[in-house]
């Protein structure tokens, strides 16, 4: 399997702070990955330094085999990285086709078309509308973002971070904040977009629940450091995991 | 329904348009002088609200931009009698210095970015005041001449008067309008928009945002600079007062009485602007003290200004589309 995304010997340190020490991480193409850890366990910050939201203080990152340690955040997206926000971050005075719409715009290289109507974009309207239909808010496509419900935005959300359509994609808790119904959707769909897109997903995610059903692959994480890796079973199994971090909740 | 609204709204649009090319028929000098004012503010605020209500950056330094388009116009026309070349070398100017400033402003947003073209804006006013021999320091430049409009091997326009300078003044304004409309409606026009509602979501669509809000800001000092060539030949005087913060307080004086959130917004408010201060004037010379209050209670009172309102009372099928939203997200 070749290796999509690799962090190489990464640190960030926030002032005495280390927020991620010394990760080294792999992500081949075709795996969803999971990244669990307790709170502050640095797992937010792997996802901020891999798509460049904040530059580390040492080692490499490589996408695709090229170094991009150094690209800005929009260079990046470009080249197949994009991701969602633990935080909802949508656009919530455009409608959500226009939410959809600018990163599709933007990959087609047509943000900067100036003195056309944006309804005249016929092909990459097509193509939100379809993504809409993925994610099931095509009868929604011109209602203000900001008036959809809290599930619906999560579902929107994934929408705009597929749309540029990435090789790899983070996804920061897509589940937080939802329903046990919405939820279920949210993940339905993840797996259903991984298997029909060929994007690669990595999800952090607390629901344990979540963690264990969908993913191929587990990357536990504490205090900034890597502690274990491996596919779901083995880290089921793993008594340092279980110590720091599942607690009783498996060994039940 | 009878008539579409949408075509309700484009015979009263082409209705208006035809009352203002009709207007030098009934209009004494005064009420010319206060359209084009009117005109050239609407301009002006058109511009600081693709920045203010489309991109959200909040200027306070539009007025040196239009002070350079005022006195590159200015210059040009005291060298060279052809409003043609004035108006194309004030507008460049004004776009060229807005670039280059805004190269520094862009990298900040909120505050610091009012504070920083606050402090731009107020150089450009000191170098008006200070530079004499370029600028005529306070006594500013004078004579500037309504030069006839020259474009060579197409057409020649003489605008000594006033009714003459009107249609000028009209038809720039309209094909301001025009194209800021359609820039409001392109992929760029959402690129800003989207840039606006979250910037760290746009960066990550793949939106290479700090170059964009160059751009708007550029188009905004273009629009500022239009303005300003503009007032030059019409009031043959220009002073560095033009440059002043407090000037620039008036395109978002205008922008907030019409509303910052519908495209007409800032149009509305240059007219009533300069229609409140001209009723006020008559009773008081303190009318920017009342003007103040009546912008107060208009946007405590009447959030999104006074076209919001009325579009959403008049159209009610608009306010379903976020562009006139008033409720926050």
């Amino acid at each position: 399997m070749s290796d999509l995304l690799r962090l190489e010997g990464v640190s960030k340190r926030f002032g005495e702070f280390v927020a991620v020490h010394d990760v080294t991480l792999f992500i081949p193409a075709g795996r969803l990955t999971a990244i669990i850890g307790p709170n502050g366990a640095g797992k937010t910050t792997v996802i901020n330094l891999a798509t460049g939201a904040l530059a580390p203080d040492a080692g490499a990152i490589r996408f695709k085999g090229d170094p991009v340690t150094h690209l800005s955040i929009h260079d990046r997206v470009r080249r197949g990285l994009s991701r969602s926000f633990q935080i909802m971050n949508i656009f919530p005075r455009l409608t959500v086709l226009q939410n959809v719409l600018l990163p599709v715009l933007c990959r087609r290289g047509r943000t900067g078309v100036a003195l056309t109507p944006v309804e005249g974009e016929r092909e990459a309207v097509a193509e939100v509308e379809r993504i809409l239909g993925e994610i099931g808010l095509l009868d929604q496509r011109d209602a203000p973002a900001g008036a959809l419900s809290h599930g619906d935005q999560r579902l929107l959300e994934l929408g705009i971070a597929i749309a540029p359509g990435p090789e790899l994609c983070f996804l920061d808790e897509p589940s937080a904040g939802l329903t046990p119904v919405e939820r279920a959707t949210v993940l339905e769909l993840i797996r259903k977009l991984f298997a029909e897109r060929h994007t690669t997903f990595v999800i952090v995610e607390h629901d344990m629940d979540v963690v264990f059903s969908l993913s191929d692959w587990i990357v536990v994480m504490n205090r900034g450091r890597v502690l274990a890796e491996g596919p779901p079973a083995e880290i089921r199994e793993n008594r340092e995991v279980r110590e720091v971090y599942l607690g009783e909740e498996l060994t039940a | 329904m009878g008539v579409r609204p949408s075509r309700r709204l484009a015979v009263f649009l082409a209705a208006l348009v035809a009352a203002l090319f009709l207007f030098p028929l009934v209009a004494r000098s005064y009420s010319l002088y206060l359209a084009m004012q009117i005109l050239i503010l609407s301009v002006f605020s058109l511009g600081f609200n693709l920045l203010f209500g489309y991109a959200g950056l909040l200027s306070f330094g539009q007025a040196g931009f239009f002070a350079v388009g005022a006195y590159g116009c200015a210059k040009i026309l005291l060298a060279v009698p052809n409003l043609f070349l004035g108006l194309v070398g004030g507008i460049v100017a004004a776009g060229i210095v807005a670039f280059l400033l805004g190269i520094l402003c862009v990298r900040h947003t909120r505050i610091y970015f009012s504070m920083l073209t606050l402090a731009f804006g107020m150089m450009i006013f000191s170098i008006a005041l200070k530079w004499r021999d370029f600028t005529g320091g306070d006594d500013g430049l004078v004579g500037i001449p309504r030069a006839p409009l020259e474009i060579p091997g197409l057409l020649t326009i003489g605008v000594a008067n006033l009714e003459q300078y009107y249609y000028v003044v009209l038809v720039v304004s309209l094909l301001s309008v025009l194209g800021m409309y359609r820039l409001v409606h392109s992929p760029l026009g959402l690129t800003l928009q989207a840039i606006r509602d979250s910037e760290s979501r746009a960066e990550f669509a793949g939106v290479p945002v700090r170059n964009y809000r160059l751009v708007a800001f550029t188009i905004a000092g273009l629009y500022a600079g239009v303005a300003g060539a503009l007032l030059a030949p019409l009031e043959n005087t220009i002073t560095p007062p033009i440059a002043h913060w407090s000037a620039s307080a008036e395109p978002v004086m205008a922008t907030l009485l019409g509303g910052i959130h519908v495209f007409g917004g800032p149009i509305v408010g240059a007219f009533l602007f300069f229609m409140i201060k001209d009723i006020i004037v008559r009773f008081t010379q303190y009318w920017l003290i009342w003007l103040g209050a009546i912008v107060v209670i208009l946007v405590m009172g009447f959030r999104g200004g006074v076209l919001s309102i009325l579009v959403e009372r008049l159209m009610p099928w608009r306010p379903t589309r976020p562009m006139v939203t008033r409720r926050k997200a």
